[in-house]
């Protein structure tokens, strides 16, 4: 692990939330590991323009050396990942199920699982963080605000693994953002497409006012 | 700087419901033919296939529009490549482009609706293996000599063998790639010589600048030059005489569509103080007087060199009328002085 709090940020996933993600991540001060589906040497030019500083890595090296790892790519790619590469690690799953943009996907389609959950039960020993999930890519720097802004926007989360929300909650605060721990993984469901959450700017209090 | 409209043939609003499909397509002609009189350099027509945007054959109204009108480039924005069959784009769009006198473009896109995958029976998993090959047969066709027959074998489609694909225009067709701001996308452009055309449709457009820059660049590494690599951008936009009225009118229609949008798609729906950030300076929202939205295409100019910029009007059952007015006034109040703002270089 990186000292202070200036950690690696692990993501898979180039695409426009991927780099919004690893833009923030940069601005921060975190080191910042990438990947795509297609290898290290297809993402130079784009590293380059759009994110100095970012290492273009294999999927399983972003895995291997990184503190958070940010699930950023189309979902149903999601078994093109080893369960292996992600055992132990936190993971926070930025993805949705989400039909009208991705159509639907069979095992994703029980409405008393969430996405989160199983994401989970199949890369079972992964530590999965909910969240980053229902903020639109461009609002992850164009809302980003200092600690203690009024209008600070708040970012929910859910996870079965309370050290990992942590040290999610914490990274999430470096991006510019408050973050509300919403409880365990299936708690996921109220920040999911369809839901008063999903896309909405609101703040802490706000975010509260709705679920309690 | 090229301007114009785009437009997916909103529908109107009849007894506080959507009217009829069949009106939109009239509504739409009339639209163009205007936007040619009015001096307009560009109208596009964006594939969709629901009740409210029901413009799902754009070649069609182009084939149309092209007899009613003499000097205006018209194109699809876009035409959903990855669900459609090549061969029958590049068809009908020469077709529309011999009828037009050279002035049909196509503008291919992924789709960022994602209605007609279910509808042609296409599956979303492969959507963007399905975007590359498809851009690549249809170059392929573009690219053929005069009377040269086409072999091709890909993976989504029937091989073909020794094919004649007609009629052939004079000239290849100018097509554009079209993107929501993947940066993959940027470098798919650039590396293939397209021309690339952003839809900046929320948030801020600055962000789309980084994108250009990684256009070009990948041009430039693939050795792609010559004056056909411009930048389009695409965005709502709506002028009114009036600033604020502009402004609340838009809200309205913005209003409108997105709540329909967000219903489908389930997003909230937006808030006045969102729309308000948006229509701002640096928002993707061009609804203004003429004066401001002429500055904020020449403010644009200055960082990414755009060489056209359409705005789609007619979203949320925008009032006919109101989009004839503001197809007039990009026509005879923005587009003059943009034009004498970038010919003196400022």
């Amino acid at each position: 692990m990186a000292t202070n709090s200036k950690l690696i940020i692990g993501i898979i996933g180039a695409g426009r939330l991927g780099t919004a993600i690893a833009r923030q991540s940069l601005k921060a001060g975190h080191r910042v590991n990438i990947s795509n589906s297609r290898g290290p040497q297809s993402l130079e030019l784009m590293l380059g323009v759009l994110l100095p500083g970012a290492v273009a890595m294999t999927v399983n090296d972003v895995a291997q050396k990184s503190d958070i790892i940010i699930l950023a790519m189309p979902l149903n790619k999601y078994s093109a990942l080893d369960p292996e590469w992600l055992a132990g690690k936190i993971v926070i799953d930025a993805m949705n199920y989400w039909p009208p943009t991705e159509g639907r996907i069979p095992e994703f389609m029980n409405e008393q699982v969430t996405s989160s959950q199983y994401l989970q039960q199949h890369f079972d020993r992964a530590r999965i963080v909910k969240t980053l999930n229902h903020v639109a890519y461009n609002e992850i720097e164009e809302h980003s605000l200092p600690p203690a802004h009024p209008q600070r926007r708040a970012i929910a989360l859910a996870g079965d693994d309370d050290a990992a929300k942590k040290q999610a909650e914490q990274f999430i605060d470096t991006i510019g953002f408050d973050t509300i721990d919403l409880g365990d993984l299936q708690e996921g469901s109220k920040f999911q497409p369809d839901t008063k959450l999903f896309n909405a700017r609101l703040t802490k209090a706000e975010i509260e006012q709705i679920v309690r | 700087m090229e301007l114009g409209v785009y437009s997916f043939g909103d529908v109107q609003q009849e007894n506080g419901k959507l009217g009829p499909t069949s009106q939109a397509i009239p509504n739409l002609l009339e639209a163009i033919k205007l936007a040619d009189e009015v001096g307009l350099d560009f109208f596009g027509v964006g594939e969709h296939h629901t009740d409210y945007f029901p413009a799902s054959s754009p070649a069609t109204i182009l084939s149309a529009a092209a007899a009613m009108t003499k000097n205006i480039t018209l194109s699809s924005a876009v035409s959903v490549l990855s669900t459609d069959d090549p061969v029958r784009i590049y068809q009908q769009f020469a077709t529309a482009n011999i009828i037009s006198g050279g002035r049909v473009e196509i503008v291919a896109g992924r789709g960022s609706s994602t209605e007609s995958f279910p509808l042609f029976g296409y599956d979303l998993k492969n959507y963007d293996e399905l975007y590359a090959e498809k851009l690549d047969l249809l170059m392929k066709i573009n690219a053929l000599e005069k009377n040269e027959p086409l072999t091709w074998e890909g993976q989504f489609r029937a091989p073909i063998q020794e094919a004649m694909i007609v009629p052939q225009p004079e000239h290849p067709i100018k097509i554009w790639l079209a993107t929501g701001g993947n940066p993959e996308s940027s470098i798919r452009a650039g590396a293939l010589g397209l021309p690339i055309a952003y839809a900046v449709i929320g948030g801020q457009v600055s962000r789309f600048a980084p994108m250009v820059d990684l256009y070009r660049k990948a041009a430039e590494h693939y050795e792609q030059t010559g004056d056909h690599m411009q930048v389009a951008i695409a965005s709502p936009g709506y002028i009114a005489e009036d600033a604020q009225d502009a402004k609340d009118t838009f809200w309205q229609a913005w209003e409108s569509t997105m709540t329909t949008l967000g219903k489908v798609r389930g997003f909230a729906a937006p808030t006045r103080s969102h729309y308000d950030a948006e229509s701002g300076r640096d928002g993707a929202l061009f609804a203004g007087s003429p004066e401001e939205i002429a500055e904020r295409i020449i403010e644009l100019h200055k960082r990414i060199k755009h060489t056209r910029h359409y705005f789609q009007m007619d979203v949320g059952q925008l009032p006919h009328d109101k989009f004839l007015q503001s197809i007039e006034l990009l026509g005879t109040k923005v587009a003059p002085r943009v034009r004498k703002a970038l010919a003196s270089g400022n």
